[in-house]
């Protein structure tokens, strides 16, 4: 048997799936970052592998994931910096014990 | 002739692609998450190699790898004491969260399935960075620009996020 492009489709989702779980169960913050991660880095396998999918002609499916990559630094940056300074205010990083907003 | 070697290597990957995101859903120690997330990400890096996407692989060891995943360290020493245990690693949401994972799970799997693509195209033999890198100068140079700015956004929001406020 040989490796489709649905293989890989489907690591994509279980990785999605995984991540997902990641963020809406882990009482963490950094550990709900490392969720968005995980479901950003699935998203990247979809759009190459539709990219090789419609050929060696177009590129952009490669392009989408390289600003992806790169939205994902600047976002992983500025939560970390966040969760630092909610550290420092509230000594406690559980998202919920956070829920000063709550109506 | 070399289809079992790329074969076995898609599972390899896949296999342990998954295992690392396992290892963050499940690990009670944060840091052994985010190690668990690093060896996800090398493997994430493969499944590019599998793909053909040889310069997106390296990008990823780069920037995943190297960047953001050395920062989530950063912040999992900085915001917890190795030695404290939490005692509850998982908020009250589970039930819940497993039945939205597995539907997504579902539909993503139903889709799949009536999906009908075309073959993959055989891989080029010279690399497409050049047209990779045209592309980018090109139809995507405004993206390009826009994400610098984003850049020197996200540096200046970190800086005046984490900086210590002085006392007066």
């Amino acid at each position: 048997m040989s490796i489709t492009p649905v293989h890989f489709l489907g690591v994509s989702v279980l990785l999605f799936g995984v991540g997902l779980l990641v963020v809406l169960t882990r009482r963490n913050a950094v550990a709900v970052l490392m969720g968005v991660e995980l479901m950003l880095n699935a998203v990247n396998v979809a759009f190459v592998t539709f990219d090789r999918v419609y050929g060696p002609a177009r590129l952009d499916g490669q392009l989408f994931s390289l600003f992806i990559i790169t939205v994902a630094a600047a976002e992983a940056v500025v939560g970390l910096a966040l969760i630092l300074a909610i550290y420092r205010s509230r000594a406690t990083v559980a998202v919920d014990e956070l829920r000063d907003l709550r109506g | 002739m070399t289809d079992w070697i790329y074969v076995g290597s898609f599972y390899a990957a896949a296999a342990v692609a998954l295992l690392g995101a396992f290892g963050v859903l499940f690990l009670r120690n944060l840091f052994h998450a985010g190690l668990s997330l690093i060896l996800s990400f090398f493997a994430v890096a493969a499944l590019f190699v599998l793909l053909g996407a040889e310069f997106l692989a390296g990008v990823q060891v780069l920037i995943y790898v190297g960047a953001i995943a050395v920062l989530i360290l950063f912040a999992v020493m900085l915001t917890q004491r190795l030695t404290s245990r939490h005692i509850k690693t998982y908020t009250r949401a589970l039930v819940p969260a497993v039945l939205v994972a597995l539907g997504l799970a579902g539909v993503a799997a139903l889709v799949m399935l009536k999906l009908r693509l075309p073959a993959a195209a055989a891989l080029p033999a010279a690399s497409p960075l050049d047209e990779l890198a045209e592309l980018l100068l090109s139809t995507y140079l405004l993206p390009f620009e826009v994400i610098s700015l984003l850049l020197l956004g996200a540096l200046v929001g970190a800086i005046v996020l984490a900086r210590k406020e002085e006392r007066r």
